[in-house]
């Protein structure tokens, strides 16, 4: 029974890694065979380099990821804040479901419901480009706010009451209390808010895809206009090396961050954010006590 | 956790705070503007033409697309109860491994998640293709070649292939922190492992297995990258007829109508799904 269990687990893994080991082999390949083997050679790799459609899409997907990861950091953390001092329960509730819709919706609605609302803004303004970075800033730190908020926030929650309660005694303004007691303490979410959002926005793909205009490429829509031409090794070797990026980020991301917290160490992370969110609205839908924890 | 602990005095002073009301409004004001605005655009565009005026015409002009949807819903369900079917033994053999042995488990089911979906299901079309390393490989061993991308099955088998781990995880999650005494309590009055697994365990595990329906269904009925790269162009899911419609925007209204339709969709199957699973009646929507 265990050697059956152990290798049906052996099995599945198989399954999911045979694909990403067959794509790093054949983008050495010496030909655009995808097919066949046919010999080692770094050629692909030198045709990506010599393009420089990729270095502007790399450029471009970086420069995303970094702007909307601290736009949604710093809304995110003051919304945090705010949430965490509001006393209407209902206000407090309504802003982190509507928050949490595009975690919960389908990406592809997501992003045609932001392209709609551009280009119908857009059209009203009269400008030639309807879609364009800032549109897909604006969508990246929209989808990026729900993953800081819910990092953030409990750790407002599990710092001590007192402590801020202290700071004004001894005659700190609110701001002073915040800055001085309060964000120290919860850096360790920010932290970690922010290494998220940074990731998400590098891996988007459906909503960038809806909300770019054609003079902002970033790295997975590249992949993708690719991928609608001809088979070509060129994408494997694309595909390696963001492969190697990644796994490079989560060694990072292991190493540094979030000690105490286990959010980031998480390696499924993404996932355990939407069941949480998913299980708080159960837990409210059948009158239990909802996001009172 | 320890919210009511505190003096009731102190909290009204810190919370009264205008500033907190301060701290949140950049962060209402962007959820109102992008996260509100959007959603009534949808509907919005979906009962306008493109002039403005109101019509049910991109209601109406969906009977069109019902075949579309029929197919998106039986392939998408297929594909959410084969992973439920392949995901749970999964996660129930791993949450029986050692602490250690579960994290290296759970980490590897992770990290291809990590590459980007096009990526993973561009490799997969081209292990599977005509011309691919499958056939090839099959060929040298003196089979014959199988066509494989461009049948329903393959789509089918790319949102397995890219969705299975969201289905083992929050499973695995639920049984490995399942209280072991009602395990033991199950096999001292008398059921042999079959039955504690059916009478105990899985009634336990079903707010794992409503995460990670919901979690698989959700982007199965809305892709539109997997179908069009697994499917060979010949499968039109609901995913690719809204994309296709973003392209022009004289069509704009058409596709605003097909996306809220689908996002009707996802809730009542959300809905019936959770009044099926759970006695209690709890509603996920």
């Amino acid at each position: 029974m265990k050697i059956l269990s152990r290798s049906y687990i052996a099995l599945i893994i198989a399954i999911l890694y045979i694909p990403i080991l067959v794509l790093m082999l054949f983008s050495f390949n010496s030909t655009n065979n995808t097919g066949v083997f046919t010999g080692f050679s770094t050629y692909w790799y030198e045709e990506l380099f010599r393009s420089a459609e990729t270095f502007t899409a790399l450029k471009n997907t970086l420069i995303l990821a970094v702007s909307s990861a601290v736009i949604s950091t710093l809304i995110g953390t003051a919304a945090s804040l705010g949430l965490h001092r509001m006393r209407s329960k209902f206000l407090r509730g309504a802003i982190v479901s509507v928050t949490n819709i595009p975690m919960m919706n389908p990406d592809i609605v997501t992003g045609i419901s932001m392209m709609l609302l551009f280009v119908f803004v857009g059209t009203r303004l009269g400008s030639a480009d309807k879609l364009n970075f800032w549109t897909l800033l604006i969508a990246h730190v929209t989808f990026n706010l729900p993953y800081v908020i819910l990092n953030v926030t409990p750790k407002f929650r599990q710092m001590d009451k007192h402590l801020p309660e202290a700071a004004l005694d001894l005659g700190c303004t609110p701001v002073q209390s915040f800055f001085k007691v309060e964000l120290p303490n919860v850096m360790p979410g920010i932290v970690t808010g922010f290494i998220m959002a940074f990731t998400l926005s590098l891996d988007d793909f459906v909503i960038s895809y809806f909300c770019a205009g054609s003079d902002f490429q970033t790295l997975p829509i590249l992949i993708y206009s690719m991928t609608k031409k001809e088979v070509k090794p060129d994408i494997y070797a694309l595909s390696t090396l963001m492969i190697i990026a990644v796994l490079t980020l989560l060694i990072l991301t292991n190493l540094t961050g979030d000690r105490d917290g286990k959010n980031s160490k998480n390696p499924d992370w993404r996932s355990h954010m939407r069941q949480r969110v998913q299980e708080r609205r159960a837990h409210r839908t059948a009158g239990k006590g909802g996001d009172a924890k | 956790m320890t919210i009511s602990k505190k003096p009731p005095a102190a909290k009204g002073r810190i919370k009264s705070s205008p500033f907190a009301y301060l701290a949140a409004s950049p962060h209402l004001v962007w959820t109102v503007l992008f996260i509100a605005a959007p959603l009534v655009f949808v509907l919005y565009y979906a009962f306008t033409t493109a002039d403005g005026s109101f019509t049910w015409d991109n209601i109406l002009a969906l009977s069109e697309h019902t075949e579309t949807f029929i197919l998106s819903l039986s392939m998408s369900v297929i594909a959410t109860v084969l992973c439920l079917l392949i995901g749970y033994p999964l996660a129930y053999c791993i949450a029986k491994l050692s602490p250690k042995a579960q994290k290296i488990a759970i980490l590897l089911l992770m990290l291809p998640m990590w590459m980007n979906l096009l990526i993973r299901t561009y490799s997969m079309m081209a292990i599977l293709d005509d011309g691919g390393f499958l056939n090839h490989f099959l060929m040298a061993l003196g089979f014959e070649p199988v066509h494989i991308v461009g049948t329903a099955p393959a789509v089918i088998f790319g949102m397995v292939y890219n969705f299975l781990p969201y289905m083992v995880l929050p499973i695995h999650s639920v049984i490995s922190k399942m209280d072991h005494r009602y395990i033991e309590a199950a096999h001292d009055l008398g059921c042999n492992s079959l039955h504690t697994l059916g009478r105990v365990i899985l009634p336990l595990s079903t707010s794992g297995i409503i995460s990670g329906v919901t979690m698989v269904f959700v982007p199965s009925i809305s892709t539109f990258y997997i179908s069009q790269k697994l499917g060979g162009g010949t499968f039109d899911l609901i995913g690719d007829t809204i994309e296709r419609q973003f392209q022009n925007p004289s069509t704009y209204n058409v596709g605003a109508s097909i996306s809220l339709v689908m996002m009707i969709l996802i809730l009542l199957s959300m809905a019936v799904m959770n009044r099926f699973s759970d006695d209690e009646g709890t509603v996920i929507v």
